[in-house]
């Protein structure tokens, strides 16, 4: 084990740390912590899916009332736009697994676009809800029935897609890192797992919107419209 | 502190201690032993001001009238003693100093996978203290540590933001301390150190990580959910809105009964090494040990619901939390059985960690037994919210976390400092701790079964004798806890050199000198056999 470990660290000097025996570890170590953090993730984000579960279910009118004031084709628009970007971004893992530096920089260069579209059009759907003074408040405004009950699914819907773009910007600049780092040249065939490592935060972050499109958009659509 | 330890040392030979010195070598250390002594300060600092606050209670409620401070003054003195106490001392005490120094060294690594993070939880953790710091001195928060809504969300004026946003923060230190832990052990074990081969401090130590990891991010959201209620005046708590403040206990005891095993697990770990290597003798039942921890961590999340057995949630809720919680008993007892048939006929002696970890296994038992009374739905109905309640807690976190913190920080002092605490005065301190703790907390089983609500700061006067000697205990523990600050910062400068190996004890953190080099391992160790191997060793005790 020693020997492979100083031959390893002899090749990569620059990129093994002193606590790792070889990049082998140090690969599994940063991949199963990313795991664990993406556990905590889904934690966090479970405790909000859960109060909203129990919200949903006491007034179902309400929540299917409001909504109807979402704009289905903004927030399916950004659905597409995410799965896009996912399939980028497993393409950029690809492009540093073989060492491809310009395609790197390229797959994460569209991922990065991608995500900025999407954070554009959530600031037009936040403003929308602006403009029809539905943030929750003392400035909400709605007219029909069970109000309060609506501003309660606006609340839920600000609080779980702004902590979802507040996820979607830190993946922005985390793209913005490696996009840079790529261009440089620090990732190669045998160091390409940082990509990976970050690919594993960005899909999730993904899916967490794939939860929430459903959740939020489709609920009033039901039937009987 | 950091000026303290840059002292010269005695010795030639550089470690982690004297290899560089100043300001910046400590607060730019990615040193996991050192960031274990930048954690040592700070929650020492956290927990002399929660002990400030539980000198004002216990003078309060020395005399029956609210004579001393108001009962706002008083409702605050509680709610801080709680923060302070349970965010910033009792969660991170055993594992961020302890666990930090090593868990590496146990398992023959040279730092935690991500030392980096290592380093950024600690300031993350000064910065949630910063906020805890600036709403106590901006006037202090009186929802109690529970910060229950509506209350907290809706009618408080006190400093709940600025409280709420600092144990928000405060979380994430907590949550990157235990992925670390987790990436470690799964990652950077020596060779030949397979799972069961592992020290039962590092079995307890994964099993507080998956807490911490799993846990931690719930109280996250329902503190960001009070604070969105707080801010925008929006009702997700508030029944006049048609939210549910339940769900608020709910979403709180998640997390926050779970974070009582958080705070009693790297205690239980420690007392299993400090057990065995004080007898002598093998650990009886290591597999049963190590599991119960494990059993701990999962039965941990089924039980919230015992909190709530009086707040409105379903019966037939309640009797099922009831039962789960009856079953964390039988880990629990797994454990105080094997360390007491660990010491059945071992060649004891009687040093201070060995008192300590005697200390937590009777205190253990008696807060683990009168938590049976509270899981019961009918005593508690009598028992809820009564100084009972206060009696069971502070019986298993400061008689069961406090002690096993206490002990394991005299075990490793050598290895910490590279020098011995004075044993004398380590004994005695240990016996001023149990006699003045008992004085306190026993009183207060009585008050409580006898009906003395808690949070109030006054009360009927046939509660004041029991109430006068639960606080005179409260001031023979202050000297309890003066002793040990004292002697271990003198012993620093003063004490005896340590050996590499005081104690004989087995264990790959006893392999290298006191205090470890930088690098801990001259060569990564290779392991070959079982923990705990003393029946062949000669006991070789200083």
């Amino acid at each position: 084990m020693s020997e492979h470990s100083s031959v390893a660290a002899a090749e990569h000097p620059a990129v093994l740390q002193h606590q790792f025996d070889d990049l082998e570890q140090q690969m599994d170590a940063s991949t199963l912590g990313m795991w664990v953090f993406l556990l905590t993730e889904i934690m966090f984000f479970g405790g909000l899916f859960a109060a909203y579960t129990v919200y949903r279910a006491a007034f179902p009118e309400a929540f299917a009332a409001g909504s109807l004031h979402l704009d289905l084709k903004l927030g399916g628009f950004n659905t597409v736009v995410l799965i896009a970007s996912s399939l980028t971004m497993a393409l950029a893992v690809r492009a540093a697994q073989l060492g491809q530096r310009k395609n790197l920089v390229a797959f994460l260069a569209a991922t990065l676009g991608l995500g900025l579209v999407f954070l554009v059009v959530k600031v037009f759907e936040y403003h929308h809800k602006y403009v029809e003074r539905l943030i929750p408040g003392p400035n909400f405004v709605f007219e029909g029935p069970h109000a309060a009950q609506v501003q309660m699914m606006f609340c839920f819907y600000f609080a779980m897609t702004g902590m979802h773009a507040l996820h979607m910007v830190v993946g922005v600049g985390l793209l913005v890192y490696f996009i840079a780092k790529a261009r440089a040249g620090r990732y190669t065939a045998q160091y390409y797992w940082p990509v990976e490592v970050m690919g594993l935060y960005w899909h999730f972050v993904d899916i967490v919107w794939i939860f929430l499109f459903p959740l939020l958009y489709l609920i009033g659509h039901r039937g009987a419209h | 502190m950091s000026t303290v330890w840059t002292a010269p040392p005695a010795k030639t030979e550089t470690n982690y201690l004297n290899e560089s010195y100043g300001i910046k070598s400590w607060l730019l250390t990615k040193d996991h032993k050192r960031i274990a002594l930048l954690y040592l300060a700070a929650i020492t600092f956290f927990f002399a001001i929660g002990g400030f606050f539980a000198v004002l209670i216990r003078l309060e409620l020395i005399t029956p009238a609210g004579d001393l401070m108001q009962p706002e003054t008083y409702n605050k003195a509680f709610t801080m003693h709680g923060v302070m106490m349970i965010f910033f001392f009792l969660i991170p005490a055993v594992p961020a100093v302890l666990g930090n120094f090593l868990v590496p060294l146990m398992i023959g690594a040279r730092d935690l996978a991500f030392p980096r993070i290592n380093l950024l939880s600690w300031y993350i953790y000064m910065i949630g203290g910063l906020f805890a710091l600036y709403a106590m001195v901006a006037g202090g928060v009186d929802t109690g540590w529970t910060f229950y809504t509506p209350y907290s969300s809706t009618y408080s004026n006190t400093q709940v933001m600025a409280t709420a946003i600092g144990i928000f923060i405060l979380g994430f230190s907590s949550i990157l301390t235990g992925l670390n832990f987790i990436v470690t052990i799964h990652k950077m074990r020596a060779p030949g150190l397979t799972w069961f081969r592992l020290p039962l401090f590092i079995w307890a130590h994964y099993a507080t990580s998956v807490i911490q990891i799993l846990g931690t991010p719930v109280v996250a959201i329902a503190i960001v959910l009070v604070g969105l209620e707080r801010a925008f005046h929006i009702g997700i708590f508030d029944p006049k809105l048609g939210g549910d403040p339940i769900l608020f206990q709910h979403l709180f005891w998640f997390y926050s009964h779970p974070a009582v095993y958080i705070m009693i697990l790297p205690s239980m770990g420690v007392i299993s090494e400090l057990v065995t290597c004080f007898s002598r003798k093998k650990i009886f039942g290591y597999g049963f040990v190590a599991m119960s921890s494990v059993a701990i961590a999962v039965l941990g999340f089924l039980v919230w619901g015992h909190h709530m057995f009086v707040s409105g949630q379903s019966v037939y809720a309640g009797m099922v939390f009831s039962i789960l919680s009856y079953l964390v008993a039988i880990p629990s007892a797994i454990k105080v059985f094997n360390w007491t048939a660990t010491l059945y006929r071992g060649s004891i002696s009687y040093q201070t960690p060995l008192l300590y970890a005697l200390g937590f296994i009777g205190l253990f038992t008696i807060g683990g037994l009168t938590g049976l009374f509270l899981a019961n739905l009918g005593v508690d109905v009598h028992l809820h919210d009564t100084y009972f309640v206060v009696a069971h807690f502070h019986y298993i976190m400061v008689g069961g976390a406090i002690m096993g913190y206490l002990g394991g920080i005299h075990f490793w002092w050598p290895k910490i400092s590279g020098r011995m605490y004075p044993e004398g005065w380590a004994r005695f301190s240990a016996l001023v701790l149990f006699v003045g703790f008992n004085l306190t907390f026993f009183p207060q089983f009585v008050l409580g079964y006898l009906g003395m609500p808690r949070r109030y700061h006054a009360y009927p006067e046939e509660f004041q004798v029991l109430n006068v000697l639960s606080s005179a205990g409260a001031s023979i523990l202050a000297v309890g806890y003066l002793i040990p600050m004292i002697y271990l910062i003198w012993s620093m400068r003063y004490g005896k050199p340590a050996p590499a190996n005081p104690w004989g004890a087995t264990g790959l953190e006893w392999q290298t000198p006191s205090p470890p080099p930088s690098y801990n391992f001259e060569e990564t160790p290779v392991v070959t056999e079982e923990p705990y191997v003393y029946s062949h060793e000669e006991a070789e005790v200083v």
